[in-house]
């Protein structure tokens, strides 16, 4: 039964670590702004367009209008 | 703020500005087959267009705002003076500086993948990175190749304009986040979940001498999780409630904090002396819930502010005359009396002083409330606050910029303390009671079982104290308040904080500003019924008026919008007299009465402006007050049930068309003074009124601050507004019924989700009572009151605001 014992100070670890990560994610800033990392993700990376190019139809993203939090 | 987030009509499509989305109007500027209602939009499309930047039009669907006044000429030159360049940039060495901009037109994702790219526009940017809540952007770059000063200017050119103000300016005045709320949230979740796996055997009624061991073994572990649950992310509760006992004040942290602490001990007792499983996991959850329902409720508007102060009405620098007339710029802080300033055309007047050169007319409307510039003569004094319109003037300073008249208007107001302690919110009201009673029921209870059977005493008392800890009716609050508040947001109506949905259901008299709240700030209306004059006059005159930046010119030229401009020679404008000039051929000439016709007959009190077309008389153009939209039945809606006052800065000229709206002469007042507004308001919470003050500028200050909820209405409301409680974007005024309504129901709610909480409480007392509160029972009563009262609030929430005609998405 003590097998149960070490799993358990293994997941208590692991969970910890976790939580560590939590940390320091909200240390890093991250909970800060929520929404600009959002729309980051959907950015194209950077290419040479034409500038007079007619854009193709509008890549729709979600639309804040609120000062959010 | 403009709104691009629906998709236009396809009808309107074809004429929309590439740019903005603005209606381009019967001539628009193309450019690459794509329309524009504007030069400035035009430019701003050209500069990206060659900076390779066209993306910025992938992302949304016309991104942009329409670009109002691109030139920029000296306006930032104060930006190349060594002290305030220092001042706002984070961080300056070896040719690379950091700065931190505040830029409130930043709305949509174009906004942060163009200023995310600066560098496409210029080599000098090194790196920008948007945070979009506070609407900031931190750019680093080369100042070598790439000067504080151009950059703005970029910034400038493609319409985000920075604001710089000194309450922005200056490293000490960041604001800082308060990331605890996180940490105990996370702490209290990861706990939850461990103690909730730990206490699963003890539920299962195996009696082996295994299952026994692992039994003591997970008890010490949940005591383990306990301790950070109850003194950690529990901590709050048990400060606040120990606070508000030391001033004699039972808010509804005390019975949580007995909760919490009755919980972890008695949970540690029964582990320790192997008489129980204990009600650690119970702990956990009501932490956790409890933590959530805090998280909630703290919710903030980063972006806006609404503890503004003097400092970020006034400019960063201002431009000094030596006395060898030369021009020099330096900080506002280093402003002395005695010295020669400058102000430019509609730029601020930062101190009380003397105009020594060139005519002033000074709009104060923001200051004192009068809605027409006043004119000022070489030798009189200018107080700080007002906005010269017109050519430079130059004056002499009197005081300094910390002991001004608008600086010593703004300061008496601060003796009114914090608003929070005005009055009491219901919920503290309840918890008095629920308090009392719980401590009474328990006293009873304990001293009942203790003559009938010893034993049961303490774990009766104690089961009550754990089961009457009032999670349910803790979160019934902050759930209720902070969705009221998110529908208020979607609406564009910002609260400072949840507890003024609460202070707005209990308003019973609204007292109104006049300009700028119920009038219109955007300038007067134009009525041209009085001209006699053809089509193509009317052209001239809007060519002629386009050169003024007098209110009245403002007017007319917006209402003769359409008309292309022609050139004018000869224009002149003599101050608060009127304009003129030859436009085709023909002279015109635009004013007061005794201007134009060379007598005052007819004048009416300058809200007629006459018009003469080569020297012939062609009648007047009647100026009025611009109402908000929808204003009459704003009023006359709110008259049904509340009481409505009107305080005006400005004179009684606009008396005969207010009577129409309000109820009594008697609630009319006009050119009241700052002070005069904070007094009447004061005297009507005398008389036991809940006021509720609407006004948007610097002389409502006071007003704001005393009343029992300030609402300040602003065009935009990233700009200057002065303290209040609520931040309500102009267009929407006409719902201004409607969100008092919402906050009644929103309180509605409370009270009905209150009766529901205290049901669940009821039957958890009649389990403890009888000494049968298990805890399997407290673990199961516990979240399931707490998440049932919530969906019930939330959906309430939502289901009334679609009702009372409030967006809700």
């Amino acid at each position: 039964m003590s097998v149960i014992l070490v799993l358990v100070a293994f997941s208590v670890v692991l969970a910890g670590g976790f939580l560590a990560a939590f940390f320091w994610s909200v240390r890093n800033g991250q909970y800060d702004d929520t929404y600009s990392s959002s729309v980051r993700i959907l950015f194209d990376d950077d290419k040479p367009a034409e500038p007079a190019a007619a854009p193709s139809a509008p890549v729709k993203l979600m639309n804040e209008q609120s000062p959010n939090q | 703020m403009q709104n691009n987030s629906s998709a236009p009509e396809t009808a309107a499509i074809s004429n929309a500005c590439y740019h903005c989305g603005e209606d381009c109007g019967k001539v628009p500027i193309t450019l690459d087959e794509k329309r524009f209602c504007c030069n400035g939009c035009k430019t701003v499309f050209e500069i990206l267009s060659q900076s390779n930047a066209c993306d910025y039009y992938r992302y949304e669907v016309h991104p942009g705002l329409k670009a109002v006044n691109p030139e920029v000429g000296s306006r930032y030159a104060y930006l190349d003076n060594e002290e305030i360049r220092r001042e706002l940039l984070e961080f300056s060495e070896d040719g690379v500086s950091k700065v931190k901009l505040f830029i409130p037109a930043i709305h949509c994702s174009s906004c942060i993948w163009l200023l995310e790219n600066l560098r496409r526009l210029h080599d000098g940017v090194m790196q920008s990175s948007v945070n979009f809540v506070k609407k900031e952007v931190i750019i680093t770059f080369h100042d070598t190749t790439l000067s504080l000063r151009q950059l703005v200017e970029l910034l400038v050119s493609i319409n985000y304009i920075p604001q710089l103000t000194l309450e922005t300016a200056g490293k000490g005045a960041k604001r800082k986040i308060n990331r605890g709320i996180y940490y105990r949230l996370g702490v209290a979740g990861f706990c939850f979940g461990n103690i909730m796996l730990f206490s699963f055997p003890a539920y299962l009624s195996v009696n082996d001498a295994v299952e026994n061991l692992l039994r003591q073994n997970f008890g010490i572990l949940n005591i383990l999780f306990g301790i950070p649950v109850a003194f950690y992310s529990g901590s709050v509760f048990i400060i606040s409630a120990w606070k508000g006992l030391k001033k004699r004040f039972i808010s509804i942290d005390v019975p949580i904090a007995i909760g919490i602490l009755v919980l972890f001990f008695r949970s540690a007792y029964e582990i320790i002396s192997g008489t129980g499983p204990g009600f650690m996991d119970s702990l956990a959850g009501l932490v956790f819930f409890l933590s959530i329902g805090r998280w909630y409720q703290d919710k903030t508007y980063q972006a806006l502010s609404f503890e503004r102060d003097y400092r970020s009405y006034f400019p960063v620098a201002v431009t000094v005359i030596s006395d060898l007339g030369a021009e020099s710029i330096i900080p506002i802080k280093k402003l002395k009396t005695g010295m020669r300033i400058m102000v430019r055309n509609q730029e601020l007047v930062p101190a009380d002083a003397l105009l020594v050169k060139g005519i002033g007319s000074i709009d104060y409307s923001f200051v004192s409330g009068e809605s027409s510039p006043v004119p000022k003569k070489e030798g009189e004094r200018i107080f700080a606050g007002g906005r010269q319109a017109g050519a430079s003037i130059e004056l002499i300073v009197e005081r300094e910029v910390a002991q001004s008249h608008l600086t010593e208007l703004w300061n008496q107001d601060m003796t009114g303390g914090e608003k929070q302690t005005r009055w009491d919110s219901i919920l503290d009201v309840i918890s008095r009671y629920f308090t009392v009673m719980i401590l009474v029921l328990s006293t009873v209870s304990g001293i009942f079982w203790w003559f009938y059977q010893p034993s049961m005493a303490f774990l009766v008392v104690t089961a009550i104290l754990i089961v009457a800890c009032p999670c349910a009716l803790a979160m019934t609050y902050p759930f209720s308040m902070g969705g009221a508040m998110r529908v208020f947001g979607r609406n564009s109506f910002y609260l400072k904080r949840t507890g003024v949905v609460e202070a707005l259901s209990k308003i019973d008299t609204i007292v109104f500003d006049k300009t700028g709240t119920i009038t219109r700030n955007d300038g007067l209306g134009a009525d041209f019924s009085a001209l006699i004059i053809s089509q193509d006059h009317l052209q001239h005159i809007s060519s002629l008026v386009r050169h003024s930046t007098h209110p009245a010119s403002v007017a007319i030229y917006r209402q003769l919008q359409g008309f292309e401009a022609l050139p004018v020679t000869g224009f002149a404008e003599v101050p608060s007299r009127g304009i003129e000039g030859h436009v085709r051929g023909h002279f015109l000439k635009i004013g007061s009465a005794e201007f134009v016709t060379g007598s005052a007959a007819g004048s009416a009190g300058g809200s007629r402006v006459f018009v003469s077309v080569d020297g012939e008389a062609a009648g007047f153009i009647a100026i009025s007050n611009h109402y908000r939209e929808g204003m009459k039945e704003v009023l006359s809606e709110l008259a049904q049930r509340y009481e409505l006052h009107l305080l005006s800065g400005d004179n009684d000229a606009e008396l005969p068309n207010l009577l129409a709206f309000f109820p009594s002469r008697n609630h009319l007042h006009f050119n009241q003074s700052p002070k005069d507004k904070l007094e009447y308001i004061r005297a009507l919470k005398a008389t036991g009124k809940k006021v509720l003050m609407i006004g948007d500028g610097l002389n409502d200050a006071g007003a704001l601050r005393e009343s029992d909820c300030g609402i300040s209405i602003a065009d935009d409301i990233y700009h200057f507004s002065p303290a209040c409680d609520a931040i309500l974007e102009s267009g929407q005024f006409r719902h201004l019924p409607d969100f008092l309504g919402f906050s009644r129901t929103s309180m509605r709610i409370v009270f009905i989700s209150m009766g529901l909480s205290f049901l669940y409480n009821v039957v958890g007392l009649s389990f403890a009572i009888t000494g049968n509160l298990s805890p399997v029972v407290s673990a199961i009563l516990m979240p399931l009151s707490s998440v049932t009262i919530v969906a019930f609030v939330t959906l309430s929430i939502f289901i009334s605001a679609r009702f009372s005609k409030l967006e809700v998405k």
